[in-house]
């Protein structure tokens, strides 16, 4: 197994059998449910706006080389530096250079999955940055310093009493457990910082190729004020976020909030296309806008699972995720978890040490009848299944070849299955004796499961006994 | 090379293969968008009470008035209750001028200003470009409602609005900054939903996590 396959079992055996970590995900997950339920109701034809919304993205990203070029060149018409990232390196040293340039020192970010994807944090903080996230939930996480929960929820895991320890600790300032005042603990936190952040980075949920922009949702205001009080505004955002028309938000946006939060509508949705223009009151004197490839190329090039990149970080597949919600989002071990992490982190970051992810699914497709874009998500965990077996281990083993051979011998006559039926159904009464232990000869299934009973009276007895 | 054409060389490259459209080809007009998405109401009437519901249920509070006389009434009450000692607001004219009744220390951002002394106002008093019955929006651009920090730093954004400017849906604002900005865009064009808020503890809602723990829309007419 590679380390990564290792670490997901050792932490999903862990966390599947933490009460209390279910409890939380429970009690967040039902809240969700619940709202994002009445949302979809609230739409004429929810099935219908999906079906926009996967051929919005398929244009998108079939004509990518299109939407990119004419975004960029709008972008630069209006005085933004945009630049192009082959991998994590070449996006940190772009953002160092800018850093440089302006001898910042302290940094203020709204959440951006990308820059999870370049550990920029790390390599800001140890370059001797400050670097503060402002979104509520990515400041706790990056105060206890651990990486985000979740691609919309980053402290789900947390309860108002952790946080307020870590508020105590780091910040000496936590009058109660109370969320309203903890949310105020921070607001005046960020407050200081971003009336001193020389830079704000930003991450972006879309670009819009018609005219030039990037569009950023969120609900607490801090993306709006780190696009506007910085002198320089750097947005790290990846190649396949385009969108063609600006009208095309008028249905991405109620939807990513529908699936995201539950939301009708996310609080602040703002459209940047440029630093302060002539006649504006403020904003960055400079913007930069930062493309990441990062491997997304290689996933385009997969046209039977290129759909993923119309992925918009709703974080709806990792809420319906019954795999998600058992093993919980660190343990993934990925920057994008749940089952669209699943599916594209083998492409972004090698095939045979993630494919265990693909087996990180119950092939339920609950995932992809939530998705919004209609990504067909449970099939390509199936396609990397496919795509990861080597000539060596794509083929049975020994040992699997007899278990069939046997299985077939009893499923293929009647008389023996039959037998085998009555043999179980014998059996079965003393199971209790060894269950899940040692000598259980079903432990593999038993450890976790319970074994179904072997039914009282098959089909074919009952036939008979009917007369006929 | 530079990294530029390294990435598109690799976009081309990657998408000579073509992908089966499962889900039909072309961009959707306007028209499919309407059919699919929540309903508006057909008349003006029910779309301003539609706006008005909407706002409710984001907790922000939405106050028609007849005229700028009832405007200045009402502003006043609210500077009052609040007990406002600093205002800011930008050079829109009917911002300014209602601004001005309330004879507080008051900012313009229009020309610059000190993002300090403006975290220190209580309130925002900005324009719109329009209202969106569909969700409860305000739509302000860093043009029409004097920059980007004017209706976001200080606690409190009240926004003026003239009933005229309510459109249906999202659909008619994004044709309508297309309309009224063509190629000449304000560098920041935001659809405001309610206060700031924040649901990252135990998703308890709390409003002003990082911006305006209030939104009061004034509609005149």
């Amino acid at each position: 197994m590679s380390a990564p396959a290792t670490h997901f079992a050792e932490d999903a055996k862990r966390v599947a059998h933490d009460l209390r970590h279910r409890g939380i995900i429970q009690t967040a997950m039902g809240k969700y449910e619940v709202v994002r339920d009445q949302r979809k109701l609230w739409f004429q034809d929810w099935q219908g706006a999906r079906n926009l919304a996967a051929r919005t993205k398929f244009e998108a990203i079939n004509h990518l080389d299109k939407h990119l070029a004419e975004f960029a060149r709008l972008l630069e018409s209006r005085g933004t530096r945009v630049h192009w990232a082959s991998n994590a390196q070449q996006a940190r040293d772009i953002i160092f250079e800018i850093l440089h340039a302006k001898n910042a020192k302290v940094v203020v970010k709204s959440k951006a999955m990308t820059s999870e994807e370049i550990h920029l944090n790390d390599a800001m903080e140890k370059a001797g940055y400050e670097v503060v996230e402002s979104d509520l939930g990515e400041y706790i996480v990056q105060l206890r310093e651990e990486p985000p929960y979740h691609l919309v929820f980053p402290a789900m895991h947390l309860t108002r009493g952790e946080i307020k320890d870590i508020f105590q600790k780091k910040l000496n300032d936590a009058p109660s457990d109370d969320p309203e005042a903890l949310t105020m603990v921070a607001r005046r936190a960020l407050r200081k910082k971003y009336l001193q952040a020389d830079v704000g980075i930003t991450g972006a949920n879309f670009c819009i190729a018609e005219t030039g922009m990037i569009s950023i949702t969120e609900n607490e205001g801090n993306a709006r004020l780190t696009a506007a009080l910085p002198k320089t505004m750097i947005t790290l955002v990846g190649i396949e976020k385009v969108l063609p028309r600006l009208e095309d938000l008028a249905m991405f946006l109620p939807m990513l909030a529908v699936m995201g939060t539950g939301q009708p509508l996310t609080c602040y949705n703002t459209m940047y296309g440029g630093p302060r223009q002539p006649g504006e009151a403020d904003g960055p004197e400079e913007y930069h806008v930062v493309l990441l490839d990062n491997h997304r190329t290689l996933l385009l090039a997969d046209a039977e699972q290129r759909d993923a990149l119309g992925c918009i970080r709703c974080g709806a597949c990792l809420n319906v995720c019954p795999i998600f919600r058992n093993v919980g989002g660190h343990t993934y071990g990925t920057v994008y978890g749940g089952p669209i992490g699943s599916v594209i982190t083998p492409h972004l970051r090698g095939l045979q040490d993630w494919k265990h992810l693909s087996y990180a699914s119950s092939l339920c497709g609950a995932c992809t009848e939530t998705c919004p874009v209609k990504i067909d998500l449970h099939h390509h965990l199936l396609q990397n299944r496919r795509n990861a077996s080597t000539p060596k281990t794509g083929k049975p083993s020994l040992l699997q070849k007899l278990a069939f051979k046997l299985f077939a011998g009893f499923a293929n006559r009647p008389s023996r299955w039959s037998l085998a039926t009555k043999l179980g159904r014998f059996a079965q009464r003393f199971h209790g004796v060894v269950k899940s232990g040692a000598f259980d000869p079903a432990q593999g299934w038993t450890k976790t499961r319970d074994l179904p009973p072997v039914v009282k009276q098959s089909f074919r007895e009952w036939w008979k006994e009917q007369g006929r | 090379m530079n990294e530029r054409e390294n990435i598109f060389a690799r976009i081309r490259e990657a998408l000579t293969l073509k992908a089966h459209a499962h889900h039909g080809h072309g961009l959707p007009t306007v028209t499919e968008h309407r059919q699919v998405m929540p309903p508006v109401g057909a008349t003006a009437e029910e779309q301003f009470a539609l706006f008005a519901k909407n706002a409710a249920d984001l907790k922000a509070t939405f106050k028609p008035v007849k005229d700028e006389a009832e405007l200045g009434v009402e502003l006043k009450a609210l500077a009052a209750a609040e007990k406002w000692q600093r205002a800011a607001t930008h050079n829109g004219k009917l911002a300014q001028a209602i601004a001005k009744t309330l004879v507080l220390p008051t900012i313009l951002t229009n020309d610059g200003y000190d993002k300090h002394e403006l975290e220190r106002c209580d309130v925002g008093i900005s324009e719109c470009d329009a209202l969106v019955a569909q969700t409860g929006t305000v739509l302000v651009t860093s043009r029409s409602a004097g920059g980007r920090a004017l209706s976001c730093l200080p606690p409190h954004h009240v926004v003026i609005a003239r009933r005229e400017q309510l459109v249906p849906d999202l659909s008619a604002a994004f044709a309508l900054v297309k309309q009224k900005y063509g190629g000449n865009f304000p560098s920041m064009i935001s659809f405001i939903t309610g206060p700031s808020r924040t649901g990252d503890i135990e998703r308890i809602l709390v409003l002003g996590a990082h911006g305006p723990k209030k939104l009061t829309i004034f509609c005149v007419g």
